[in-house]
This record gives structure tokens, sequence and C-alpha cells, in this order.
């Protein structure tokens, strides 16, 4: 097991909007810390699930490590070099690519598909012999037909679009995808076409797969490995199939919990979690989840836990909870 | 048995050429929770927006939609907006559409009840007990609040209380739940459930999600091209399902599929289209089971007293 | 699947032509515009006379065969003065607005993408700019410099540069953030790249719409500064001087400032039929941008 992305005790602020004598005067301007002490390893063709609820910093996470936003603390390494190496952004840039949620506003809205998803060889002045081949064979490798490569994006279907934004994310065999909620917006039907294609891809292919999701059963059906984030810091890491069967942290319990079960004679009476995920702007003192948390004791409202390992490949952010 | 508070007969919408909806029939009784479930293009919105009497403009409407019977699509617009806060209220995937983003919510909640007769500070303490009832910590605050100051799960909350104020027998969700994350989700759900018991009314709830149907419904219509391809009680639905669009889609489900590695199941090729819908049964082109006669209409298939499926393949 | 597919029309742009043909007013104006462009770049051949030659015996001559819009007061033959003038007026204009146009696109397209500090002080530079008074500033200039064709040109160039700079600013502002964009930085592209190839594309829809509505505009201007003798320099011919010229003959021969009046109407309303026309052409397809 080689590591492909390590993150180590990685923090990242963003600015918070300022006004224009802010922008201009050199003076320390505000920012919001959204992720704080991330450490994290990606295997080399493993798929990672990273679970959280919106404003828990998952975005922001991948943009991270895709280098489209600075890190202010902590240590990127990918296929163990750190980005501070010279060079090494554009060695990540080319090994690394980025499925979006809304896959038709990832694509040039006034390029066609064919072009589109060949963009990364132009980019990286990659000599392509035959472009169109290329195009379709790529199109191919998704189930699209070569025709689609003459449309532009609004003229696909939601699936389609997955699709392309799938082949342009495989066309320099990457080492490495992440994809933001990749079935966002799609029917169920269709979603498992997607999930299906992601999977075969991995196995043929070797590329490891990032999925960002809110979507647990997505999660739990793709991943082999998860982490689940809350305002910005993970709270629990291990096996999907462990963590499903035993989460530690209260926090994974009670969004496990909280999926509504289509099964009626499996109805839920009570309510796994109440309150809201707070503002990262009012970020809790303590354990960022004493909150909500049905365990709280006095100790979490003033002392953060630590991510400690707590059973082979399993990692715990909480003062009580354990195997 | 007493007259179902909601009847809608052989309802047809069609924008231009494409038909949305292909002569839908159901119904929902006082203190039931109705699911109306299916896939986008199957024409849940449309109905939805049948249901509270506002067809898209340049919509052709036909067949009937009885709320407390009358039919709300006979009736002239000012009747029908009488109807519409008295008898029916609809909660919106995006709560804040239902509010205007200028006004407090207070000053809003007070005009929703403008056809009362009351004094103001009489309408506010409704609005303020409403906005409690509906778990807004504070209302006394949330009164003087503007919809853009809250968060997702306590606009929806918001709407919630603003669709009951009138208390309607008939109150229509669509897709309640969709824009919120799973914690808020299952609150808002868990509210939904509180609130039936209160309401004396039916709720109809439009969604794709199966989860939502299992946790809230009592009886569901599954959609498919602006049909109601099957009707059951929640538990009929998802433990003996009888036509294979049911079928299929609570197999691709994968909150139904057991943990695992390997394919999950899909439903191959997609949704006719309804410009042209196909003479017999739309699914046909899909389906494992079709044959021949698939291309006539289906018969509606009765299993036992409250399940119906229109197939040929599963005649009890 | 692929059904689909061949029923869609094979190129947006043919598509946006072909609406815009099918509008009546945008058809009327593109047609308008095609009259005047072809009579400015042939003008040598469709103008029957030298519109310089003088003949005085026959001045001031009522529209005949011969001539046929009439002669002025020093016996030029009216309907060749007009083709070259189109050719004045075009060219006035086509240059101006293109030059303008084209500084615009790059100052908007850096103020947008570029580091915030850039953005703030070209948006201070082209606020000045545009708070200066339109015709006190073209005064000013026009007396430092002196009358004539470049005077004029640079004077639209500096008044119109704002509003175009602004127009680009704007619209990168919002597409720098769509995910189209940050997608192909996740794929390395530069900002060259990404501001020529993706952002550029789809700015500059919404500028050809306003850079043709303010065409019949410069236009206007060009025959008005003309008329006041700040403009072209007679005996060039200009729509503007043949308007001057038939002013003070207005009581010996109407028709010559009825005569210079008829173009300056036409392709005004051409170029603004031809700008709603696109605008409408072009719109459902400019919604772009974050979601």
């Amino acid at each position: 097991m080689t590591a492909l992305y390590e993150l180590s005790g990685l923090s990242a602020d963003l600015p918070l909007p300022g006004d224009l004598l802010t922008a201009l005067l050199p003076m320390r301007k505000p920012r919001l810390n959204v992720l704080q002490d991330i450490t994290l390893t990606l295997r080399k063709g493993e798929t990672f699930g990273l679970v959280g609820e919106s404003g828990s910093g998952k975005t922001t996470l991948a943009r991270v490590m895709l280098g489209l936003a600075p890190a202010s603390m902590g240590e990127r390494r990918f296929q163990g070099e750190p980005l501070s190496a010279p060079g090494a952004m554009a060695r990540l840039r080319r090994g690394t690519a980025m499925m979006f949620q809304d896959p038709v506003a990832s694509l040039s809205p006034r390029m066609r598909v064919g072009e589109a998803i060949t963009e990364p060889f132009a980019i990286h002045r990659e000599g392509l012999p035959d472009r169109r081949a290329m195009a379709i064979e790529l199109l191919a490798r998704v189930g699209l037909p070569p025709a689609i490569a003459a449309r532009y994006p609004h003229e696909l279907s939601g699936g389609q679009a997955r699709r392309v934004c799938t082949a342009r994310a495989l066309a320099l065999n990457p080492a490495l995808v992440i994809a933001d909620e990749p079935t966002a917006g799609l029917d169920v039907s269709i979603q498992g076409e997607i999930l299906n294609l992601m999977s075969d891809l991995k196995d043929e292919r070797g590329v490891g797969f990032l999925i960002i999701s809110h979507n647990l059963s997505v999660i739990r059906h793709t991943a082999e490995r998860i982490a689940i984030l809350y305002l910005g810091r993970l709270v629990e890491t291990g096996p999907t199939a462990e963590v499903f069967a035993q989460p530690f942290h209260p926090y994974t319990a009670s969004l496990i919990a909280s999926e509504p079960n289509p099964d009626p004679r499996r109805r839920r009476a009570d309510l796994a979690i109440r309150g809201e995920i707070p503002s990262l702007l009012r970020r809790p003192k303590g354990c960022e989840f004493h909150t909500r948390c049905p365990l709280a004791a006095p100790q979490c409202r003033t002392l953060a836990p630590t991510l400690r390992e707590v059973a082979p490949g399993r990692s715990l952010r909480c003062h009580l909870a354990g195997p | 048995m007493t007259e179902p508070l909601l009847q809608v007969r052989d309802l047809r919408v069609a924008y231009g050429p494409v038909q949305a909806l292909r002569g839908a029939s159901l119904n929902a009784r006082a203190g039931e929770v109705v699911g109306i479930v299916g896939e986008s293009g199957c024409g849940k919105s449309t109905l939805a927006a049948a249901l509270i009497g506002l067809p898209a403009p340049g919509a052709t409407v036909s067949g009937e939609v009885r709320i407390g019977g009358d039919d709300l699509l006979a009736l002239p617009e000012p009747a029908r907006r009488r109807l519409r806060g008295e008898r029916v209220a609809m909660i919106f995937q995006d709560p804040m559409t239902a509010f205007n983003p200028v006004l407090t919510l207070g000053d809003q909640l007070i005009d929703f009840q403008h056809r009362l007769a009351e004094p103001r500070a009489a309408k506010r303490g409704r609005a303020r007990a409403m906005l409690a009832r509906v778990g807004l910590p504070d209302p006394d605050l949330a009164l003087h609040r503007y919809v853009h100051e809250l968060s997702g799960g306590m606009r929806q909350r918001a709407a919630i209380a603003a669709a009951l104020l009138m208390r309607p027998p008939l109150l229509v969700a669509d897709e309640p739940t969709t824009a919120l994350d799973v914690t808020m989700e299952a609150q808002i759900l868990h509210l939904l459930r509180e609130l039936r018991g209160e309401h004396q009314g039916a709720i109809v709830i439009i969604t794709h999600h199966l989860g939502v149907v299992g946790e809230l419904c009592d009886r569901v219509y599954v959609m498919y091209a602006g049909e109601v391809v099957e009707e059951g009680t929640v538990e009929e639905i998802y433990h003996t399902p009888r036509h294979p669009y049911t079928r299929a889609l609570i197999a691709c489900d994968p909150a139904h599929v057991a943990q695992g590695q390997g394919h999950l199941p899909t439903i191959p090729g997609r949704v006719p289209d309804l410009a042209a819908p196909p003479a017999g049964c739309a699914f046909a082109a899909r389906c494992p089971l079709a044959s021949a006669r698939c291309a006539t209409p289906p018969p509606r298939h009765r299993f036992g007293p409250t399940q119906v499926a229109a197939c040929y393949a599963v005649a009890p | 699947m692929s059904s689909v597919a061949e029923a869609l029309p094979a190129s947006r742009r043919s598509g946006a032509l072909h609406r815009l043909m099918r509008d009546r007013m945008g058809a009327m104006g593109a047609v308008l515009v095609a009259a005047f462009v072809a009579m400015a770049l042939f003008a040598p051949w469709l103008a029957p006379y030298d519109p310089l030659k003088l003949d005085v015996m026959h001045k001031l001559m009522p529209p005949s065969l011969a001539h046929w819009a009439g002669t002025d007061q020093l016996g030029r033959d009216t309907l060749s003065r007009l083709i070259w003038g189109a050719r004045t007026a075009l060219g006035v204009a086509v240059s101006s607005i293109g030059l303008a146009g084209a500084i615009g696109i790059a100052l908007g397209l850096v103020a947008g993408y570029g580091p915030r500090w850039l953005d703030m002080a070209l948006v201070l530079v082209l606020d000045s700019l545009s708070s200066l008074p339109m015709i006190m500033f073209a005064l000013a200039v026009i007396t430092v410099l002196g009358p004539g064709k470049g005077t004029l040109i640079l004077v639209i160039v500096l008044v119109s540069i704002p509003g175009y700079a602004r127009l680009i600013r704007a619209q990168t502002l919002t597409l720098k953030n769509a995910d189209f964009v940050q997608a192909e930085r996740t794929m390395g592209a530069g900002p060259g790249r990404i501001l020529a190839r993706h952002i550029l594309p789809n700015v500059v829809g919404p500028l050809v719409i306003v850079l043709s509505m303010d065409v019949p505009v410069v236009i206007m201007l060009e025959a008005g500064l003309s008329y006041l003798n700040l403009g072209v320099k007679p005996p060039e011919p200009s729509w503007g001087n043949i308007l001057y010229d038939g002013y003070t003959s207005l009581r010996s021969q109407p028709a010559l400032v009825i005569a210079a009046g008829v173009p300056l109407v036409l392709s005004t309303i051409g170029f603004t039929f031809l700008g709603e026309g696109l605008r409408d052409a072009l719109d459902p397809r400019l919604k772009v941008g974050p979601r």
C-alpha cells in the first residue's frame, strides 16, 4: 500500500469579504478558519469517501488538495512529494482531476464536448495526432456515442453530462480523481450507472477516487474507507463497513441514524440528532460537536479532543466514545 | 367510508405537445399522509401545481381536482384563490420562494391571515404560537427576522408554519427535504410526523426519495411518464411491489441494496418522449417482463383492497 | 440516445443567425446595415460622380435623372457625396468603436481576472474618465488638437472605453468563480488560456450587442460635430457636412437637407434593430456563470 496523497496537520482559512480599504491597506485581513488539523492519507487506487454536511468544509478541502486554495498550516504531499517543492504543483495538476457537483456548469458553455474533453492534452501540451479520434475514444470509455462530441454542454442530459465530465477527468490517466457529490441531481435509476462507471474505471485503470458527499448510501456503496468531517475537523475515519457497522463518534452515529429508511417497518420514532450545525463564524469552544452531542460532558466544552487511533485503521476525535 | 378530502380524477395536463400528466387519478382522506413518488419527468411537479390550482401558464388542463367537494379546476380564479390558503396550502422545496425577502417573517405571517377579521395582536399571537410549534427557537425574535437571516432548516420550519397557519385541511409538500442536509432532513421529517397527529387534514408528499416515503407516508402512488402505475399502502409498495417499475425503483435505491462491493442495479433506457408517448405501457421499452400485448394500454389489476398496479404481466 | 443527438442543431452560431433572420426587425436591421456597409466598401464604383468635382453651372439642382439626389451649392452630386459619406461615417464609427471595444475588453478582462489592487486602480481610472461630461470633454480635446477625423476618433474612443470595460469586468468577475473556470484551473490551465478560450468567448456576446447599438450614436455624433465644423473637415464628404450645406441652402433647395437626413435615419434604425435582434437571438444562451 503506497500513499497517494497525504495531508498532515492541514488547516485552511478563507478570506472574509472586507471593505475596499482593508483590501488596499497592508493590515491583517479578516479570515474565516474553515479546516483545522486535517491528517489523512489516501492510498493508491482506493476509493475514499469524505462525508460532511453543508458547512463542514468538504468542498474547501477538495480545493485545498487541488491547490486551488492555499493551506494556512500543515503539509500536503502528492505521491510522496510536498506541494511546496518546485514544479510539484504542475505535477499535481497533471496527476489529479476534479469532477464538479454541477457537471454542466463545469464545462465551458461555448465549447463542444469533443474539444472540452481533450482540453487537458492541449493544456499540458501533449501532442495528439488526432484530437477527434481521442475524443471519440474517451467518450467510448464512459459509454457515450461519438455523436456527443459535437454537442454543447447545455444540450446534454444530467447523466450524459456526468459521463462527459468523467471522460475529461480521465483523459490524462490521473492517479487521483476528486468527485464532489457525483450523484447530485441524478435520478435513482441513473445514480447507479455513474457509480458503476466509476468503480469500473477504478478497477481497470487503478484510479484513486476521493468521493465527497453528504449522501451516506452513496458513500457506503462506493468507498473502501471513509472520513467524517464536522465543522472543518475530521471526527472519525476508518474502513467503511466497520464504521457503518459500529460508528464510534456520536456524530457519525447520528448521521447514520438520520438517513431516512425506505422500509416502513424500520420507521424511526425518535430523533437521532437535534439542533443545527453551528456557523463557522461561531465555532464552539472545546469539542465542536458538544452543542449537539448526547454524551457531552463538562470537559468537552473546554478541551478539544485530538484525533487518535482507537482500533487498527480507525481513528476518532472524542473524549468519551470508543470501542 | 367518508368522502375523500382530495379527489383527483383523470387529470391531464399538457404543455403544448408535451403531455406531462396523462390521466392521473388519486385521492387522500383526512388524517392520511399520501406519498407521490417518481423520478424526474414523471409529472409529479405538474401534479403538485395542479393540486393547488396553479397550473403553469399556457398549460392545457382537463380532469377534476376536488378538495372537500369543490372542483378546483372548474372554479373561477377568485374562488380558487380563496380555496388556496383556506383549504389547501403548499410547502416548496426551496422555502425562500414562499416568502417575500423584504418583509419580516412576522409581517408575512400576519399578512397570510388577511381574511380573518381579527385584531392584529391576535394574528401575531397565532403566528408566534405556530412558529413555536414548528420548533423555531425564540419565536418572538423570529417574528422580527427576514427570511435570509434564517438557516435552511429554520426556513423550512417557517414555511411549514406559514402553510399551517390557516389550518387548511389539505397540505401539499413538494420535495420538502430535498434541499436539506441529512440531520436537518431527519428533523423536518420528525416535525411533519408530529404535525400529522395534530393536523386533522390530509398531507400529500411529493418526492423522489423513497426514504422520505418510508418514514412518513401511509399510502403511496408511484408515477411514471405522467401516469400512476401503482398505488398501495407504504407496506405493500415497499415489501410486495407489483409493477415492474416500482420493483426496479426500489432495487436501484442504494439504501435498499445490501452493502458490499459490486455493481448497483440500474434501469436501462430512458423515460419516453412525452411529446409522443407510447400508446400502451410507457415502461414497456425498459421493462424486463414486456411482451407484445404491452403495446396496448395495460389493465389496472387490483391486489387486495388497497393495492392497484397497471400492468399485464403481474395479474393477481 | 443518439437519435436525440442528430436532431439537435449542428451549430449554435448558425442557430443564432437563424433566429436573427427569423426576427423581422432584426432581419430588417441586418439588411440595412449590410446595405450601408456595401455603400461604404464600394463607394468608388457605386458613386456616379466624383464627390469633390465642382460644377457651378449646375448648382442646387433638384433631383433629376442625371443627379438622383440633386446637387449642392457647389454643383457637387449629392448622391455621390452621400455614398462617400457612408464611408466616412462607418469608417469613423467602426474604427473608434472597434478600438474602444478592443481596449475595453483588454482592460475589463485584466480588471476582472487580475489581482484585486489592479482591479481597484483600473476602476478608479475608468470611473474618473466616465465622470467627465462628454460634450465638454470632446470640445476641449478638439480645441487642443484641432478638428479632424483623427481627433474625432480619439474622443469617441476615450469616452466609450469605460462603459465597455465595466461591462466586460462585471461579467469576468462572475465567470471567474464559475465551475468551468475552476475546472480549467484544476487541469492546469494558465490565466492566458482561461481568459482567451473560456472567458472571452462568453463575454463578447453582450458587448457585440452594445457595440452595434452604439454605432448609430457615433454616426450621429460624427454628423453633429461635422455640422458644427468640429468633425470631418470639408470638402471631405460627411453626412454632417452635407446636412450643414443643406441647412444653409434650405430656402433655395430643400431637397439637399432631406437627402442628407435619410441615410442618418436609416443607418440609426438599421444598427439599432440589428443590435436588438442580436440581443434577442443570443440572449437565451447567455445564461452563464455560477449557479
